[in-house]
């Protein structure tokens, strides 16, 4: 049967690249009555894009409430708002013109609201920025204006609105302009245009302007469908933070996925590829995607997964990228630009969770450089904490190094969230990485040997009734079941043969003695940290501690070392090589039996004068 | 990348995100087509796999042909297919229409609270046993902490203000005016013992995106949605009481497409036909903050 009329089927036909056609994010954020919601109620009724019935929906209820009717009702579709007369989360409509699709994020102004208004911005590819000509530039248009630079919105314009009540006048146009631009000059945005409108009166809207003959600039429709999307994040050195790492068993699928979406860049099968900073290199194999012809190469904002050439441990939150190209920065202190949103101040010291791509490192807060106070939105050189709503200059530090750019280059991986206290509590950018100093880890480390209370008993006299040295055993490998064992025989071993030892696994620090932390922290560096602490007081007390582990880097291995100093660490790999930097003190090959692999090991013991050679 | 190419990709992060960080991840799964996408984009994001369990919330209003082509492709795809029910509220006949019950308590029984005691582990759940081919009940009685929905930001006022990691507090209520933030894609994945989160990867979504994605990837969809040639079909779907087919000549997915683009529903919202949004002003609202879906 027939069902549309030649028309329909010709507009069907043009129209057959409809899912082609691009979509922006736009968020328009001003102070409070500004009237950003009656903007965003003119751009859908204008350009034909509300539900049929809406409108009259609204108006009916309006006459029912006895309010007269507003444009902004269209939008504040949720009961309390329209109570309160403020919008107070980011809602988004979806409205179209000839050129493409765009999504409003409607953002609100209330400096109660910012963490939506931000939850909004960040969506966005451009902004609006709404200032009421008749009561000028107020707290939050200054606000909204450092957020939006704060965010890397390069797109913004400022309308101002409500030009009907100043009589149209060109002179408070002006005025605006050059106090707002100033403004923002200072904070090195620089908009793209000024538009004098009147969203009450649809005027400079969708049509230009009779009211303003003076005004010789674009509309704001005009305006919009003008904005640029963003465009070559494929021609970036390649960035490609991993989300997960898949082994499906069903259906006998073997493939071991490295997934993720490409931040920038491209990748293709045969590349060679570097994983940061665990610093382990492969090759790619395969590049996976369900129900797609088979791929050879996936580009920037593809959601995609990898399979690479060797079996090596690469765990989530890494970051891969191609040799030749710029690699990202390596490093455990950096520079950032912090915006707080969090119940609780962020504190100088204090341990927050990071969310940089897809890593998940805990930080800690070493210096607080500068605030820009959210009341007065001055610079404070002498604050020590960042309250809600502050933004400032802030070092953070990690135990383990990050692998991150800096903004100026590629922004995914210069972008972060710090937690607190389950909560999102602050956004940030880095600015630059930090070199000097000494680390977090050493100087923890350094305050704990200067309090370390000791007994009576020395190391010597621990020799003496021993017979052998106090060491940290670490065995490494791929295969955890093969590395467990391993250990646990080597404890045995040595155990009959009359020494002081001691296996624990990470799964006793982890449910043990982390326990206390066990929801909150869930970071496994944490865990490896608790395990150091553990071995300086078992070295310490003179026996031979061994521990198995899978899934370690070089940096876990550093720390394990230098937590159990003074005491030696020797480590032990079991399979392929997987370290890079830290220096291994035996391989044994996975296909050895177990026998010749304790062998090696006591012969290894030897050397390190653990085992007195009279003695066995 | 096209719109739609970016709309799978935002949408398969974040499932991963979700398969990540939730241990007790379920997905719910309404059988219509919305969720259908959403189940299709868990195969995308998992590589042919669903590796969670999709959950059903049974009314005995369900029209019966969505519970035998839920249960088909259960069977054909091997999913992980549990589904809960208020009993009690069946039993006792607290229902609309043949109960002495209005729609929206009706709803709220059979969905919003059969919803939370079966996502808390209080009332039985049913799984579908592979080998003997039917529902047993479901030993695994523990929280899930992280629900993944396929609502829509377009579909009415409430939606458009989701967050796509959004959190339900012990009640299961949702706290609209204190939400947390989102950037950068970074979502809220902590949350306090007791409390759960709601996952939406389908927000920015579209009713007629959901219809191209459904053609281009030919994903198969309940037949409810096309004209069998009485002139009807189903544009949403819920239970019988409640919801009405609309006037369509539509009969496959192309000419539905057709019909939303510059047809007769170019411009007519999607859940017209649905009675509960219009019992009162803003009673979707009410139902959501307390759980539904």
């Amino acid at each position: 049967m027939k069902t549309l009329s030649i028309e329909n089927e010709i507009k069907e036909i043009s129209d057959a690249a409809d899912t082609r056609r691009g979509r922006l994010n736009i968020v328009i954020t001003g102070h409070v009555d500004h009237g950003k919601s009656t903007v965003i109620g003119r751009l859908l009724a204008d350009t034909g894009s509300l539900p049929r019935g809406r409108l009259e929906q609204v108006k009916t209820m309006c006459e029912k409430n006895a309010k007269p009717f507003e444009y902004a009702f269209l939008l504040d579709a949720l009961k309390d708002e329209r109570s309160q007369g403020i919008t107070i989360d980011s809602a988004r409509c979806f409205f179209k013109t000839k050129k493409r699709d765009y999504i409003v994020i409607d953002a609100p102004g209330h400096v109660e609201f910012l963490k939506n208004m931000v939850t909004g911005a960040a969506r966005a590819e451009a902004a609006l920025l709404v200032i009421c000509a008749s009561e000028g530039i107020q707290e939050n248009s200054r606000r909204h204006g450092y957020l939006v630079s704060m965010l890397g919105i390069r797109q913004v314009v400022i309308l101002l609105n409500k030009m009907d009540l100043v009589n149209y006048d060109q002179l408070v146009y002006d005025r605006l302009v050059s106090e707002y631009g100033k403004f923002l000059s200072e904070l090195n945005v620089t908009p793209v245009s000024f538009i004098p409108i009147s969203a009450r009166e649809g005027v400079n809207i969708t049509a230009a302007s009779k009211e303003m003959p003076w005004y010789r600039g674009l509309t704001l429709l005009e305006q919009l469908d003008g904005f640029q999307q963003q465009k070559g994040k494929e021609y970036l050195p390649l960035r490609f933070p991993l989300q997960d790492v898949y082994k499906f068993t069903r259906k006998n699928d073997d493939r071991r996925i490295l997934a993720g979406t490409i931040e920038t860049g491209i990748v293709r099968v045969g590349d060679e590829v570097i994983f940061l900073p665990s610093h382990k290199r492969s090759r790619i194999r395969s590049i996976e995607a369900f129900n797609v012809p088979r791929k050879t190469e996936a580009g920037a904002g593809e959601a995609i997964g990898v399979t690479i050439e060797t079996q090596i441990y690469i765990k989530a939150g890494e970051i891969m990228v191609k040799p030749g190209e710029t690699m990202p920065r390596i490093n455990s202190r950096i520079k950032s630009n912090i915006f707080w949103m969090g119940k609780s101040p962020l504190i100088k010291g204090k341990t927050y969770k990071m969310k940089l791509a897809t890593s998940r490192v805990n930080v800690s807060v070493a210096e607080i450089l500068h605030v820009l106070d959210a009341v007065d939105l001055r610079m404070n050189y002498h604050k020590q904490q960042l309250d809600r709503h502050d933004v400032g200059e802030v070092i953070l530090e990690s135990v383990k190094p990050v692998a991150f750019d800096y903004a100026s280059v590629i922004e995914g991986t210069a972008r972060f969230v710090l937690v607190d206290n389950y909560e999102i509590a602050g956004g940030g950018t880095i600015i630059e990485e930090i070199d000097n100093g000494e680390t977090l880890l050493e100087k923890h480390i350094h305050e704990r040997e200067i309090a370390w209370d000791k007994g009576f008993v020395t190391a010597v006299d621990r020799f003496n009734r021993y017979k052998h040295t106090s060491k940290f055993i670490v065995l490494t490998g791929e295969a955890y079941d093969e590395v467990t064992s391993f250990a646990k025989e080597l404890e045995r071993k040595l155990f009959l043969d009359g020494y002081h030892t001691y296996y624990i696994g990470l799964n006793n620090v982890i449910s043990g003695i982390g326990s206390d932390t066990r929801n909150i922290g869930r970071d496994a560096g944490d865990s490896i940290m608790r395990l150091g602490e553990l071995a300086r007081i078992i070295t310490d007390s003179g026996q031979i501690l061994i521990t198995a582990l899978t899934g370690v880097d070089d940096y876990d291995l550093e720390i394990l070392k230098l937590l159990n100093e003074p005491a030696e660490i020797i480590v032990i790999n079991v399979g392929p090589a997987a370290f890079s930097r830290f220096n291994v003190d035996l391989e044994i090959p996975d296909d050895n039996n177990l026998d010749v692999a304790i062998g090696d090991i006591y012969e290894l013991l030897k050397k390190k004068e653990v085992i007195v050679e009279y003695y066995i | 990348m096209d719109n739609l190419d970016k709309l799978e990709a935002q949408s398969v992060y974040i499932l991963r995100e979700a398969y990540r960080e939730f241990k007790n991840l379920v997905m719910l799964w309404s059988i219509g087509k919305d969720s259908t996408v959403l189940l299709w984009l868990v195969r995308k994001a998992f590589f042919g796999h669903v590796p969670l369990p999709l959950l059903h919330i049974d009314t005995h209003f369900k029209i019966p042909v969505m519970i035998e082509y839920r249960d088909r492709l259960a069977r054909d795809w091997g999913l992980n297919m549990v589904y809960g029910e208020n009993t009690e509220a069946i039993g006792n006949r607290e229902t609309y229409p043949d109960g002495a019950c209005d729609r929206i308590a009706c709803c709220k029984k059979l969905k919003t609270e059969a919803l939370k005691y079966t996502l808390a582990g209080e009332w039985p759940r049913y799984r579908f046993d592979h080998s003997k081919g039917r529902y047993i009940p479901d030993e695994n009685k523990e929280q899930y902490t992280g629900v993944i929905v396929g609502v829509r930001a377009d579909e009415e006022g409430s939606r458009s203000k989701e967050r796509y990691f959004s959190p339900r507090d012990r009640e299961n209520d949702w706290d609209v005016g204190d939400q947390p933030p989102e950037l950068w894609n970074q979502f809220k994945t902590d949350f306090a013992p007791g409390t759960h989160v709601r996952i939406h990867p389908l927000l920015d979504w579209t009713e007629l995106n959901i219809w191209e994605y459904i053609e281009r990837e030919k994903i198969p969809v309940v037949s409810l949605y096309f004209n069998q040639g009485d002139g009807k079909r189903y544009r949403s779907l819920g239970c019988y009481p409640c919801t009405s087919p609309v006037d369509s000549e539509a009969r496959t997915v192309s000419e539905i497409i057709a019909e939303l683009r510059h047809g007769k529903f170019a411009d007519v919202a999607e859940r017209s036909g649905r009675e509960q949004d219009k019992e009162d002003d803003g009673g979707l609202e009410t139902l959501r903050r307390e759980g539904y879906m």
